[in-house]
């Protein structure tokens, strides 16, 4: 966004501080439109004098633009699961954060059977993996036109749409992609692809339908000169697709070709460019070897593009190693670097425990405790566990850091009052703390055990250790 | 009631709202300012603070946290913040327009609007240090080759800004007793387990690695604790059974490592070795003492945190004399999925300093990707969590959890990567000279896949 502080938004502004917009200030709504959490329009005075003088409209446009992201959002699908892509601001995550993850979309074919493609789409829409406090799901399906065949490509996008998630359409022939636009547009499908030689009816299926579409093309001058086309004409949802070659060379351009782009719409500000990126890790698939080499590759083509400027992506495979490692990569790359994770200290009472059940420590850190929650949870243990504030650090680091003392310990141990809920004095700590062991006996006066090095090994180890033997 | 703020105060608190790098920031003489609580309050005294801390946004994470902080510090001495009470331009709706302008029909366009699309070129005022790890004979040593480390102009591959001079390279791990190891690792590893010697060779020969670390974990006081004299005999067998450039590696623990390394630097005199590692808590003198004497480099490892890296490598720099192609860094590599996203962007912003002219922070960087292996994703056998989607072999996981944290971190800078896996010893070559531009061809037509059934 042009703007950098918070007094030239708020220059735009009624200054009023009527609270509608759900702030106490006109000023510090104006520090949220700056750090992205409110949107200009939520000021509702603003929008509405705009309605009745151009005036007030001017400058609302003005500070539309002026606070709009450098790379524009499209959004692909209707509702709730619709997701947002682009919206980027910075090159480096440091520099502010990144803000929205690339979306994932699976391979659905039109010349599967029924029967398959069923499948494949429940095992993407039940996919889950637990990663600090919630699941990472995947986001949607490319539906892909093999038949080439109009008709048969309609029937499988309703059949795939039904599943009610995103979808990219993928056929370079308009009339099967008209064939399924006239059953999903309403459905906001991202359209896959304007090239050189189809634009034109590609530009007209945009416009009909009003879906966001997708330019491919591996010279830069001609997909630039297409956005600039499609813009002329009113087309405001543009992907780039700079084309994903899977190998050697031709990757190597990929890279650069991605980075181009990105840094073109960053540093020079090319609005001509400033577009979500899409990439195709499924282009893997065309390299020889078995279907681990392919897979592998796959994921290795995503990785690199997770973290330079991919904004979706397309997959074929739908195995976990593919799957759980770019997942959790897309996670870590677009986690906001400006907020620690962390959850509120305090006891939590796990699988209702009674006073014979045993005491366990852990930190705040966000991936720490939803780490060993879980881990109990999944295992069935009655327990209480204490949540030290390590102003989320994890075990180890904050061991080491000196955030989890045995001062912190007796600290949690008497805010809580757990020694009025059970009727022992064992504390179970983590396997990397064992070193506060006597400190910890020392200062509390409770017998301390120390756990395993992983939380998700605690059931086994309570099957030798718990009860405690006297 | 006068509230005094020095601006020390003010960036003491700022830390708590998580405000990095302070340290930086000069502060010249001693500016106060003064807050008076009440009515009649001189609000100009906060707009000189908002107007000061505006000049040091660009050391936050975000300009609205020196707002969001302003405002705090009005809420709570009752002053209302100077935008509140700033004259109002009141915002006179006039008499509504009837109509709205008519919106103009377009016409579609027929032909390609003609654009051209600019590349844009990145240079960097820095460099990166190239770093010479091994001796052949003609300098000295019985090394076969040498590998060289760092000298990029540019960021990671970015070979169309600057030509990268040296990919980067990988060690393989060898330890002197057996380590505990996922079963994945251990497998490929279990003929030469007793072996360093044979274990180095394996790597080398079979696996392609460009050199090996030789970790001297037996000399840990809570272990063998072998004395140094004894521990150094593995490295002689190593340099005879293997012609790569090696790296030793001591048991981590602050009192033992400089003796050790020292004995180590000793009898690996003219082979150029690097020796890991030197860090903040531990006698780096002494180890730096050794490298010079005997000719070696040394990796200097902080553990997460960009200002502790800079000192430690002042700290070698200065007061160690170190020359500066003997240094590597290491940042500390947190595995995918549990601390991937520090790992990466405390390298990145070394390297991007380093790059921009920081000659404190412009050298190559080493990871200790082996540590992807401690994400349970890679070792489980399966998920402890029954919602979860049933995480499918671990054969194939674990692998390929190492090569995600490598390739992550090589986006970011890394020149030397630490490693066990074997096959992701290949792919992540494999990697590397794809994106360094040693690979020709590819595939012919990379669009087969939008109407195959791949
Ligand atoms: C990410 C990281 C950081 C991040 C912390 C991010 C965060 N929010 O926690 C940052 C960069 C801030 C950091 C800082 C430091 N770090 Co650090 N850090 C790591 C790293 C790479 C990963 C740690 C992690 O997140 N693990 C994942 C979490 C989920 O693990 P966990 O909390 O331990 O939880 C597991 C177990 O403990 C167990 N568990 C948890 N609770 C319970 C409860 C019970 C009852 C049981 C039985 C089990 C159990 O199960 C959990 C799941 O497996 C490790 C190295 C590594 N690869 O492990 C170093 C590491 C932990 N850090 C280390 C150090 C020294 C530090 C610093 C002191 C460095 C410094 N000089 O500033 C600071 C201290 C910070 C502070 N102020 O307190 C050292 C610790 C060395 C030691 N053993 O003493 C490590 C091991 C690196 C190293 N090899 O030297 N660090
Ligand atoms: S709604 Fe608009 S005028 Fe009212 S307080 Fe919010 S920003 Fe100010």
């Amino acid at each position: 966004m042009k703007v950098k502080s918070p007094l030239e938004v708020y220059n735009f502004l009624p200054r009023t501080n009527c609270k509608e917009c759900g702030y106490d200030t006109c000023m510090s709504f104006a520090s949220h439109v700056l750090d992205r959490s409110a949107k200009v329009y939520d000021c509702k005075p603003l929008a509405r004098d705009a309605e009745k003088d151009p005036k007030v409209k001017e400058k609302l446009d003005k500070l539309v633009e002026l606070t709009s992201p450098e790379i524009a959002e499209v959004l692909i699908g209707v509702g709730e699961k619709a997701l947002k892509i682009g919206g980027e601001e910075v090159l480096h995550r440091h520099e502010l954060t990144f803000f929205n993850p690339t979306a994932f979309f699976f391979d659905v074919w039109d010349t599967l059977d029924d029967k398959k493609i069923e499948e494949r789409c429940k095992r993407v829409v039940d996919y889950k993996k637990f990663y600090v406090g919630k699941y990472l799901t995947l986001d949607g399906f490319a539906v892909r036109c093999t038949s080439n065949d109009p008709k048969r490509f309609r029937e499988v996008a309703k059949k795939v749409a039904s599943y009610g998630k995103p979808m990219v359409l993928i056929a370079l022939n308009p009339e099967c992609m008209k064939s399924a636009l006239e059953e999903v547009a309403n459905q906001r499908p991202l359209i896959y692809a304007a090239t050189e030689s189809n634009w034109k009816e590609f530009m007209k299926l945009a416009l009909d339908y009003k879906v966001p579409v997708t330019i491919r093309a591996k010279d830069l001058n001609t997909l630039k000169s297409i956005a600039v086309t499609f813009k002329s004409a009113g087309i405001k949802d543009i992907v780039l697709d700079p084309v994903t070659e899977p190998l050697g060379e031709g990757l190597q351009g990929t890279f650069e070709r991605v980075i181009q782009l990105r840094r073109k719409a960053i540093l020079d500000g090319d609005k001509d460019v400033a577009y979500p990126i899409m990439i195709t890790p499924i282009s893997a698939w065309l390299i020889e070897g078995d279907e681990v080499t392919k897979a592998y590759w796959e994921a290795v083509i995503a990785g690199m593009f997770i973290v330079k400027y991919g904004d979706a992506m397309i997959f074929h495979s739908i195995d976990q190693h593919v799957v759980m490692p770019t997942l959790t990569l897309r996670f870590n790359i677009y986690t906001d670097p400006r907020t620690p994770v962390q959850v509120a200290a305090g006891l939590r009472e796990l699988n209702n425990p009674g006073p014979d059940d045993p005491v366990f420590l852990t930190t705040n850190f966000a991936l720490t405790y939803y780490t060993v929650e879980n881990d109990l949870n999944s295992a069935k243990i009655k327990g209480w566990l204490l949540v030290v504030n390590t102003e989320g650090i994890g075990v180890e680091a904050s061991v080491a850091g000196g955030k989890l003392t045995a001062a912190k310990v007796k600290e949690i141990i008497e805010e809580t009052k757990i020694a009025e809920k059970v009727n022992h004095r064992y504390l179970v700590i983590p396997g990397l703390a064992a070193r506060l062991q006597g400190s910890i006996e020392d200062e509390t006066g409770w017998k301390v055990l120390v756990g395993p090095i992983d939380s998700g090994r605690i059931k086994g180890w309570m099957e030798k250790n718990w009860p405690p033997k006297k | 009631m006068v509230a005094k703020y020095k601006l020390e105060d003010l960036l003491e608190l700022l830390k708590n709202y998580n405000v990095e790098r302070l340290e930086d920031v000069k502060i010249e003489g001693d500016l106060e300012i003064e807050i008076e609580g009440g009515s009649g309050v001189d609000i100009s005294s906060l707009t000189a603070l908002y107007t000061l801390l505006n000049e040091f946004r660009y050391f936050f994470y975000h300009t609205s946290m020196a707002l969001n902080y302003l405002q705090r510090i009005s809420t709570v001495l009752g002053v209302p913040s100077p935008f509140q009470v700033a004259p109002v331009a009141p915002a006179v709706a006039p008499a509504p327009q009837p109509t709205a302008p008519p919106v103009p029909e377009l016409k579609l366009p027929e032909k390609l609007v003609e654009a051209k699309f600019e590349p844009v070129k990145v240079e960097y005022p820095g460099y990166i240090e190239e770093v010479v790890l091994g001796a052949t004979r003609a300098d000295g040593g019985t090394r076969d080759y040498v590998v060289k480390l760092g000298g990029e102009k540019s960021l990671p591959f970015y070979i169309f800004d600057k030509p990268q001079p040296n990919l980067p390279a990988i060690a393989i791990d060898v330890f002197d007793r057996p380590p505990s190891l996922a079963k994945a690792v251990k497998v490929h590893y279990e003929d030469v387990i007793g072996s360093p010697a044979e274990w180095a060779k394996k790597c080398v020969k079979k696996f392609g690695a460009d050199m090996v670390t030789i970790h001297l974990v037996s000399t840990d006081p809570l272990l063998e604790n072998t004395p140094a004299s004894e521990a150094v005999k593995v490295i002689e067998d190593v340099l005879q059974a293997v012609k790569c450039p090696i790296i030793i590696g001591g048991c981590g623990n602050k009192d033992k490592d400089p003796e050790v390394l020292e004995k180590a630097a000793e009898v690996c005199e003219g082979e150029r070795v690097m020796l890991a590692s030197a860090t903040l808590d531990m006698d780096w003198e002494r180890i730096c003492n050794a490298a010079k004497k005997y000719g070696h480099a040394v990796l200097s490892w902080t553990q997460m945190d960009i200002n502790n890296q800079k000192t430690l490598n002042r700290y070698l720099l200065k007061r160690a004399q170190m020359p500066r192609n003997s240094i590597v860094m290491d940042p500390t590599t947190a595995a995918l999925g549990y601390g991937l996203d520090y790992a990466f962007t405390n390298m990145e912003r070394i390297r991007i300093s380093g790059l921009k002219g920081d000659t404190d922070l412009n050298f190559p960087i080493s990871s200790g990707t082996t540590n992807a292996w401690g994400a349970r994703e890679a070792w489980m056998a399966e998920s402890p969590l029954e919602g979860d989607t049933p995480w499918g072999p671990r054969e194939l996981r674990g692998p390929i959890w190492e090569i995600i944290t490598g390739l992550t971190l090589s986006l970011a800078g890394v020149d030397v990567f630490m490693m066990m896996h074997p096959l992701a010893v290949a792919v992540l070559k494999e990697i590397f000279n794809t994106l360094g531009g040693k690979k020709k061809g590819g595939i012919a037509d990379a669009g087969k896949w939008i109407t195959a059934e791949v």
